[in-house]
């Protein structure tokens, strides 16, 4: 359907995450259905991000600065760094807008059954950050998973001979929840990560 | 068993009952079903027909819109429907699809299951109306399946691992959070067994690793003990099966009877740590909520199920799943669906007669099968009776007693 080309066009988009083959083909037609309007100009948008961005040195969030804009920002808290396992992670808190600081991206999580072990994780550039000074909290955002809590943990042993303040997302009860329906593995967690009032 | 639901007269059994009732349901290519619809209208349904015709399956197919692994506790890739079975398992990648449509109280919902697609993984997916439910304890929150099958017989003289995965179905029914607590500890055992074995693993990773462990492990722990407790104080002194005694072996629920929960974490974290040597060399993680085991008693007399025929063991487990069921319909609002395969075997006249009695008066659904129809004929009336032929069904219109209500 379409010859090869466009089998080859679908069969790239619907390697994309959220798209699966059905909307890989609606995107591709739209495509081929405008590709003055459309698909040069997105062709000219690849091809300028595949030049341009990289990942930066010091955090690992893809920009085409090096420092990346948030790195290079003198407005940001350098004191406290945000631990990501990824770029996406990243942007999504940036969304938020909570956080004020910077970032660092670990590039995954430790997972012996998946083979990731603690040399394949960008470490050495967050502990030469802290090591420079200047930093006092280093946030560990990582996912609530045995891999992501695994990880924190480990994280946090790396990092006590500096002498920071190692903190992690709180997990708990949930916003607008009530405490007597939430199961006993997530109150046990509340009650851990409790606060003074 | 009339003390755990109060009977009704058969002609004014309703149609309708509270909870979720199995409205419809649609098989393709799944074991010996090559495509299947079928819409049951009644509370109470019986199938039955000749081994080998696809009874097992058929409830099974069911027991597989919940998560784990169903009645079987088969592997996903062995589902799949093989045209031909002495030509061996289907091929890898094989799609097959179970969905149920289940009415509720307050509407409908629908729960789908397969594996897909050709290529993928062998990882079943579950749907819930018709999207990925955001965790699989949404899902056991919407609908709570019990069982009962011939495998079972043997639950009590088996592997605990067998008798575990029997009670924390139990567990998971009255606490949908379970499942993620049993998964959590699983997850970090697997992961702390397989550093342990490479050796040499980070000191701070394995800390990390076990502190998950125990977290998950005393949380599984604990719901299992609650579940227990309840389920004690639950089963009425009158019934006519044998109470049962639950009694959970493990060393995680003897400290949690005399010390706060977080504490128990902190002494298992440190027991692994100081275990990592030990369980490098047995290849294996010795403390946690997998080595739990429980032993089933009768109440009265004491003595152990193991130890009992197995009729009697039948007639503890069968109370013990009714008393389960009534207190699921208690704290839930809404009985669970039961699925009871070929119930009345190894029972003697009594225990049959009250476990019929029972379902005439059970607030919920309840799929039976069975071999011989006749065997169900107490049922006659409050029933609606199908034969199985070669993943088939037709309507038996030789079932004792008046018309059924059945629609196909």
């Amino acid at each position: 359907m379409g010859g090869p080309e466009v089998e080859a066009l679908i069969a790239l988009l619907a390697k994309l995450p959220g798209l699966g083959p059905r909307s890989a083909r609606r995107a591709a037609l739209r495509l081929l259905q405008d590709p003055e309007g459309r698909m040069v100009a997105l062709a000219a948008a690849l091809e300028a991000a595949r030049r341009a961005v990289h990942p930066c040195s010091r955090c690992g969030n893809l920009d085409s600065r090096d420092p990346c804009a948030i790195c290079a920002d003198p407005a940001r808290d350098g004191s406290v760094l945000c631990v990501v396992e990824s770029v996406s992670d990243l942007w999504a808190l940036e969304r938020s807008g909570v956080h004020r600081g910077r970032y660092h991206v670990l590039g995954g999580l430790l997972s012996p059954l998946g083979g990731l072990r603690p040399e394949d994780l960008s470490l050495a550039p967050l502990l030469a950050r802290i090591a420079e000074g200047g930093v006092a909290e280093v946030i560990v955002a990582l996912a609530a998973t045995v891999d992501g809590a695994a990880t924190g943990h480990w994280l946090s042993d790396r990092l006590r001979p500096f002498g920071v303040a190692v903190t992690r997302l709180a997990h708990g009860v949930p916003v607008g929840g009530s405490l007597e329906i939430l199961d006993d593995g997530t109150l046990a967690t509340a009650l851990r990560a409790r606060r003074p009032l | 068993m009339t003390a755990h639901f109060p009977s009704r007269p058969v002609p004014g059994a309703p149609e309708v009952a509270a909870g979720p009732l199995l409205r419809r349901l649609s098989i393709r290519q799944f074991r010996n079903y090559a495509d299947l619809l079928w819409e049951p209208a009644g509370r109470l349904v019986v199938i039955s027909g000749a081994n080998g015709t696809g009874k097992t399956n058929l409830l099974e197919a069911v027991s597989l819109l919940t998560p784990g692994r169903g009645l079987r506790a088969a592997r996903t890739e062995t589902l799949a429907r093989t045209p031909d079975p002495t030509q061996g398992p289907a091929p890898p990648g094989t799609a097959w699809a179970v969905a149920g449509r289940f009415s509720a109280g307050d509407g409908s919902f629908d729960i789908a299951t397969g594996a897909p697609t050709e290529g993928v993984s062998a990882r079943r997916i579950l749907w819930l109306d018709g999207a990925k439910p955001p965790s699989q304890t949404e899902l056991a929150a919407r609908l709570a399946v019990l069982w009962l099958t011939p495998q079972m017989d043997r639950l009590f003289s088996g592997s605990p691992g067998g008798r575990r995965r029997f009670f924390d179905r139990l567990v998971w029914t009255l606490e949908p959070a379970h499942a993620r607590a049993i998964a959590g500890a699983e997850a970090a055992t697997a992961r702390r067994n397989r550093l342990l074995a490479e050796g040499g693993a980070d000191p701070g990773w394995l800390g990390g690793l076990e502190a998950e462990l125990a977290r998950h492990a005393v949380a599984a722990t604990a719901a299992r003990q609650t579940v227990l407790q309840r389920l004690a104080a639950a089963t009425p002194a009158n019934s006519p099966f044998p109470a049962a005694r639950v009694t959970l072996r493990c060393p995680i629920a003897e400290r949690l009877r005399s010390a706060p929960a977080l504490a128990v974490e902190d002494w298992l974290r440190e027991s692994l740590a100081s275990a990592r040597r030990e369980d490098a060399r047995a290849g294996a993680t010795g403390l946690g909520a997998h080595r739990a085991d429980m032993t089933l008693a009768d109440a009265e007399t004491g003595r152990g199920a193991e130890l009992s025929s197995t009729g009697q063991q039948k007639a503890l487990l069968l109370g013990l799943i009714l008393a389960h069921a009534a207190l699921v319909t208690a704290e839930r609002g809404a009985p669970p669906l039961l699925l009871l395969d070929e119930p009345a075997v190894h029972l003697d006249r009594s225990h049959r007669d009250a476990l019929f009695a029972a379902l005439r008066g059970y607030p919920g659904q309840a799929l039976l099968t069975g071999v011989e129809r006749e065997a169900f004929a107490p049922l006659a009336g409050a029933a609606s009776a199908l034969r199985i032929a070669a993943g088939a069904l037709a309507p038996d219109p030789a079932f004792p007693g008046p018309e059924p209500r059945w629609r196909l």
